[in-house]
C-alpha cells in the first residue's frame, strides 16, 4: 500500500483556485520531482501535506494517518512528515546541536542524554557534526540547510517534503546540499522534491510529476518524460529550463 | 517665614518618591502578567479571545488614564465598594499598564518571521510549545527595549493617581507647596524627582534599541 495516499485534493485561497483535484500516490522509498512554472500549485500541495495549509475538498493519508479538509489536530500526522523550506529556518536563538534536538525533547519527550546522541548522529550524517555549538548566523547558506535536513531526520519522519531547497543558495553551495539529499534518497527516504535542478531530478527522481495550472498536468518515469514529454506543456517547460 | 525646613521638605518628598517607586513597580509587575496573558489571547486562533483582548486595548489606549482612575474609583464606590485611592490607583494604572504592554508585545511576537513558526509547526510543536521555545525568546529580545521603554510612562502616569488622593510625590509635593507657599521650589524638586527616576530608564532603552541590532543572541 502506498505510504502517502492523495484524493481528489482542491484548495482555494479566496477566489483563487489552486489545487484543482489533485490525485497521487507515493510508494515507500520513492522519489518524487514535483516540477513546474511558478505559481503552478506545487508549494501548495506539499504545504497541505503536512496541514500548513487547509483544504476544503478530498483526503490525504500518510503512513495510516488521514488528514481531513480543516483538520485541526495535526501533531501525529507531523511527526510523520518532515518539512525543509528554501530559507532554512533554523532558529537563530539556538545552537546547531539545541535546533537539532529541540522536537526531540518537546515533541517525543526524549531525554537530554538520548536527544544529545541523536542530535550529534544526525549531524554527522549531513556532514556538521563539528559545527555542534555553533550558532546559525555563523554557518553558510549550504551548512543552514543541511542543520536544517538533520534537524528534519532527528524526528524520524516517513516521509520528507522538501521545497525549492537549494534555491535560495550561492551556486557553488548547491552541490553540497543535493550530495545529502541524493544519500538520504540511496538510503530509502520517501522524498517529495520541489525543484528546479532538472538533472538532479532525472538522475535521483523514481517519478517526474509536472504540475500546471493546479492539476497533475503529466507524471511519470523522469527519464522517459525528459526525452519524451506527451504533452506540449511539459515539453515548454523543459525547454524554458534547458 | 514657616517652620518647614528645606530638609522637612526633601525628607516627606523622598517619603512620596517611594510610594511612586512602589506604585510604578507594582503597576508594571501585575500589569506585565496581565500584559502577557492579553498577547496570548492577542494571537490565539479562536476570535474570541482575540477580540475580547482588542476591544479592552482600545478602551484602555482610547481613554484618558485619568478618565480610567475616575472610573474605577467612583465607579467602586457607586457599587458601594469602599476602596482605598492606593487600591484604585494600582488596578487602574495595571489595567492601563497591560494594554500597552500586551500591544507592544504583540509587535514583537509579530515581527518574529513567519517561517519560524512554519518550522516549527512543522516540526509537530503546539502552538504553545511554538511561543515557548522559538517566538518567545525571539520576540522577547526585541521585546526589551520598547518594553524598558515604556517604563518612563508608567513612572509619569502615577503622578494622575494624585488626583484621586493617592499620596506620591506629586501630591507631597501640592500638599507641601500649600504649606510653604514655595510652590516653585517644591515642584522644582518633585520635577527633579520624576527625571532621576525616569532618566536612566529612557537612557537605558535608547542603549538597549542601540546594541539589540549589533548584538548576538548568545
Ligand atoms: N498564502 C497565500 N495566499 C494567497 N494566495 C496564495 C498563497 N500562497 C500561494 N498563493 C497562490 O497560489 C498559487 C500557487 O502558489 P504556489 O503553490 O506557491 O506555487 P508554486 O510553488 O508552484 O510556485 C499562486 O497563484 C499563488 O499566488
Ligand atoms: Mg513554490
Amino acid at each position: 500500500m502506498a505510504l502517502v495516499r492523495i484524493n481528489g485534493l482542491h484548495k482555494h485561497f479566496g477566489s483563487n483556485h489552486v489545487l484543482k483535484g489533485i490525485d497521487l500516490d507515493i510508494e515507500e522509498g520513492q522519489v518524487i520531482a514535483l516540477i513546474g512554472r511558478s505559481g503552478s500549485g506545487k508549494s501548495t500541495l506539499l504545504r497541505t501535506i503536512n496541514g500548513l495549509e487547509t483544504f476544503e475538498q478530498g483526503e490525504i493519508e500518510v503512513d495510516g494517518e488521514h488528514l481531513h479538509p480543516r483538520d485541526t489536530d495535526l501533531r501525529a500526522l507531523r511527526q510523520k512528515v518532515g518539512m525543509i523550506f528554501q530559507q532554512f529556518n533554523l532558529f537563530p536563538h539556538l545552537s546547531v546541536g539545541r535546533n537539532v534536538m529541540l522536537a526531540t525533547q518537546v515533541v517525543k519527550k526524549i531525554g537530554e542524554k538520548e536527544a544529545e546522541d541523536i542530535a550529534r548522529t544526525m549531524l554527522l550524517k549531513v556532514g556538521l557534526l563539528e559545527k555542534f555549538d555553533a550558532y546559525p548566523d555563523q554557518l553558510s547558506g549550504g551548512q543552514q540547510q543541511r542543520v536544517a535536513i538533520a534537524r528534519a531526520l532527528a524526528m524520524q519522519p516517513r516521509v520528507l517534503l522538501c521545497d525549492e531547497i537549494t534555491s535560495a543558495l550561492d551556486p557553488e553551495l548547491v552541490n553540497e546540499v543535493l550530495a545529502v539529499v541524493k544519500t538520504l534518497a540511496a538510503e530509502g527516504m520517501t522524498l517529495i522534491m520541489v525543484t528546479h535542478e532538472m538533472r538532479f531530478a532525472r538522475e535521483v527522481g523514481d517519478k517526474l510529476v509536472f504540475m500546471h495550472h493546479g492539476r497533475i498536468h503529466e507524471s511519470g518515469d523522469p527519464q522517459q518524460l525528459f526525452a519524451n514529454p506527451q504533452t506540449p506543456e511539459l515539453a515548454n517547460f523543459i525547454g524554458s529550463i534547458n | 517665614m514657616n517652620d518647614i525646613s528645606t530638609w522637612d521638605i526633601v525628607r516627606n518628598l523622598l517619603d512620596g518618591a517611594l510610594w511612586t517607586i512602589g506604585l510604578s513597580l507594582t503597576a508594571f509587575v501585575l500589569g506585565g502578567i496581565a500584559g502577557l496573558a492579553l498577547l496570548f489571547a492577542r494571537i490565539a486562533k479562536n476570535p474570541i479571545p482575540r477580540r475580547l483582548a482588542q476591544g479592552y486595548i482600545e478602551v484602555f489606549q482610547g481613554t484618558p488614564l485619568l478618565m480610567q482612575l475616575f472610573m474605577i474609583f467612583f465607579g467602586s464606590s457607586l457599587l458601594g465598594l469602599e476602596i482605598s485611592p492606593w487600591i484604585a490607583a494600582a488596578l487602574g494604572l495595571t489595567l492601563f499598564t497591560s494594554a500597552y504592554l500586551g500591544e507592544i508585545w504583540r509587535g514583537c511576537v509579530e515581527s518574529v518571521p513567519k517561517g519560524q513558526w512554519e518550522a516549527s509547526a512543522s516540526l509537530a510543536l503546539t502552538h504553545f510549545e511554538q511561543m515557548r521555545h522559538v517566538i518567545l525568546p525571539q520576540a522577547l529580545r526585541i521585546a526589551i527595549a520598547p518594553t524598558v521603554g515604556f517604563s518612563v510612562q508608567v513612572v509619569k502616569g502615577t503622578a494622575v493617581t494624585s488626583i484621586i488622593g493617592f499620596v506620591e510625590l506629586t501630591k507631597t509635593g501640592s500638599m507641601l507647596a500649600n504649606a510653604t507657599f514655595q510652590p516653585f521650589m517644591v515642584f522644582g524638586c518633585v520635577a527633579l524627582g520624576y527625571f532621576a527616576l525616569c532618566y536612566p530608564l529612557s537612557a537605558y532603552s535608547r542603549y538597549l534599541e542601540r546594541n539589540i541590532h549589533g548584538s548576538r543572541a548568545h
